[in-house]
């Protein structure tokens, strides 16, 4: 079995005096996708701030390779080798799009590999070079998004936090949407992915967690998960 | 030669042989006052333009300047070039303290502590009497000089030298702002004012670019109050005036806050106005006509004039070239 690569010991973290995450308890191993599902507000968007460094820990712990995280700041963090796909406003609306991908590589100064890897984006996604020069708030919702993951792939990453992924988008891109992070997955990076649509992030995920108002209620494997009779009345709609 | 270049040039060459044909020294002394408010409402722009964050005490770092250089040359001799140094170096002091305490709340707090900051400053120069003579000032503050090598020394004393030194100063201060915004400190402000959630998330330490931005912004206003408290050769606690930081934000607003040229386009025009009007009408005609100038302003270009010509400009263009909708994201696009 893989190493265990980022874990979570007992998080609590909120906003104000409202507590979003009451212990929170889950690991991520080398190369695998697990994903977090839950009804809104069980505190999946806050697992991933808290990851990130964008919303401090109150209390527990955070570990990536075995090293505290949880008082390092956002770009220390990204640093390590974990990128943030945050939910909702994926992009700089005002930037191009080579501009937007341009910010993913921020905290790097290394400028030959960024083109490299700019290289390797636009591999993944041809459409992003057509739109090069085209101010990112005009794409469409579903190459926003590809942007999006694309811009994340530019601080090369280790492990990927997505946010909500399939959020907003028409159902045929969400196929899509999922085929990318699948192959991110394939291509050796490591995925942790929030999504409500839980039908489809367990048949691509290795394990799930379900969370409940600011606790983990289940974890295991995708499929059992996918079977279990309490997951399937609550997130499955069946 | 391409037209933008070709209006840079004659621009140049309009500055740099301006006292010769403006001979009227009423008319240079308004010329230099147009360049130090150009400093003035160009440091302002960093914040305001560039990091959204008001300062309504930015008179205080103008001040300290004014102050720091006029005593270190009346109380110890210190030549004025030195002191404008240092005068630059302890508003970038007051900026950064300021900066440090205020920006990670920021919004409302920073325009409380920036006004707190300013009144408590302003206090210290009414009364400490021994050290700043207290709200009768000090006249006699010494011009700027520099020692020519095989010359001697030459002194900024008549307003045609002093008009170049105004300008250089704002030459560098302009150098400084364009050079900032088209750095990482450009982008990351763009990124921070965007979409802050995504800015943090790719890396962008939100406080600190704020930080930087206040340290310079207070250096230029430093600056200008050095340059200015040396040419009206007085220092007083006029130079922390609340009128002058209501000028320097109206300069900012009206010219186009968050653009390089907007600040000085609204100084030159916030500066030569009320000249004007003081000569054609009375006093409170003239605030009244400033007044209902500015409203208008503000009602028909929000964004400032800068943008609003860019804009016009850029659609005639494009309506040369080709017929077709214009997207609003560009002309939006400030940085």
């Amino acid at each position: 079995m893989a190493s265990t690569m980022l874990r979570l010991e007992g998080v609590r973290a909120g906003y104000g005096p409202v507590e979003a995450l009451k212990g929170i308890d889950l690991e991520v191993r080398e190369g695998e996708l697990v994903t977090l599902i839950g009804a809104n507000g069980a505190g999946k968007t806050s697992t991933l701030k808290a990851i990130s460094g964008v919303l401090r820990a109150s209390a527990g712990r955070i570990t990536f390779d075995g090293a505290d995280i949880h008082r390092l700041k956002p770009a220390q963090i990204l640093k390590l080798g974990i990128a943030h796909c945050p939910e909702g406003r994926r992009v700089f609306p005002y930037m191009t799009v080579r501009e937007n991908l341009e910010m993913g590589a921020f905290t790097r100064s290394d400028s030959t590999a960024v083109r490299a890897d700019l290289d390797r984006v636009f591999g993944m996604f041809p459409i992003l070079r057509e739109r090069l020069a085209q101010v990112a708030g005009t794409l469409s919702g579903g190459e926003q998004q590809m942007l999006a993951i694309g811009r994340a792939l530019m601080s090369r990453p280790r492990l990927v936090l997505f946010d909500e992924p399939s959020l907003g988008l028409a159902p045929t891109i969400v196929e899509r949407v999922f085929r990318i992070v699948a192959e991110i997955r394939a291509q050796g990076t490591t995925v942790l992915m929030v999504e409500q649509n839980a039908h489809l992030a367990l048949r691509i995920a290795d394990r799930g967690y379900v969370l409940e108002t600011g606790t983990i209620a289940l974890d295991g494997a995708a499929g059992a998960l996918a079977r279990d009779e309490h997951v399937r009345r609550a997130y499955l709609g069946g | 030669m391409s037209s933008p270049a070709l209006a840079v040039g004659l621009l140049a060459v309009l500055l740099l042989t301006l006292p010769f044909w403006l001979r009227n020294q009423y008319h240079l002394h308004i010329a230099i006052q147009v360049g130090i408010f150009a400093i003035l409402a160009m440091s302002l722009n960093l914040l305001l333009g560039y990091t959204g964050q008001l300062s309504l005490g930015h008179a205080a770092f103008f001040g300290i300047g004014g102050y720091t250089s006029a005593l270190l040359s009346k109380h110890l001799d210190v030549p004025v070039m030195l002191g404008f140094l240092a005068a630059v170096g302890l508003a970038a002091l007051a900026g950064y303290l300021v900066g440090k305490i205020s920006l990670r709340l920021r919004g409302a707090y920073f325009v409380l502590v920036s006004i707190s900051f300013a009144g408590v400053i302003a206090l210290v120069s009414v009364n400490w009497i021994e050290l700043t003579n207290g709200p009768l000032g000090m006249p006699n503050v010494a011009a700027p000089g520099i020692v020519l090598p095989g010359v001697g020394e030459f002194v900024f004393r008549s307003k045609e030298s002093y008009y170049y030194l105004v300008l250089g100063a704002a030459a560098v201060s302009y150098a400084v702002c364009h050079r900032l915004v088209h750095s990482r400190f450009g982008r990351a402000c763009l990124a921070l004012r965007e979409n802050e959630v995504l800015a943090q998330a790719v890396g962008v330490n939100g406080t600190a670019y704020l930080v930087v931005a206040a340290v310079t912004s207070a250096a230029m206003a430093g600056a200008a109050g050095s340059l200015y408290v040396h040419y009206t050769r007085l220092v007083s606690p006029e130079v922390f005036l609340f009128s002058y930081t209501v000028s320097m934000v109206i300069m900012v607003v009206a010219g186009g806050k968050g653009t390089l040229l907007g600040p000085i386009v609204g100084a030159i025009i916030f500066t030569i106005l009320p000249e004007v009007l003081r000569a054609v009408a009375s006093y409170q005609w003239q605030m009244l006509a400033y007044g209902v100038l500015l409203i208008l302003t503000i009602f028909f270009l929000p964004r400032g004039i800068v943008p609003a010509v860019t804009s016009w400009w850029g659609r005639r263009r494009r309506r040369a070239v080709t017929p077709g909708l214009v997207p609003v994201a560009e002309s939006e696009r400030t940085l």
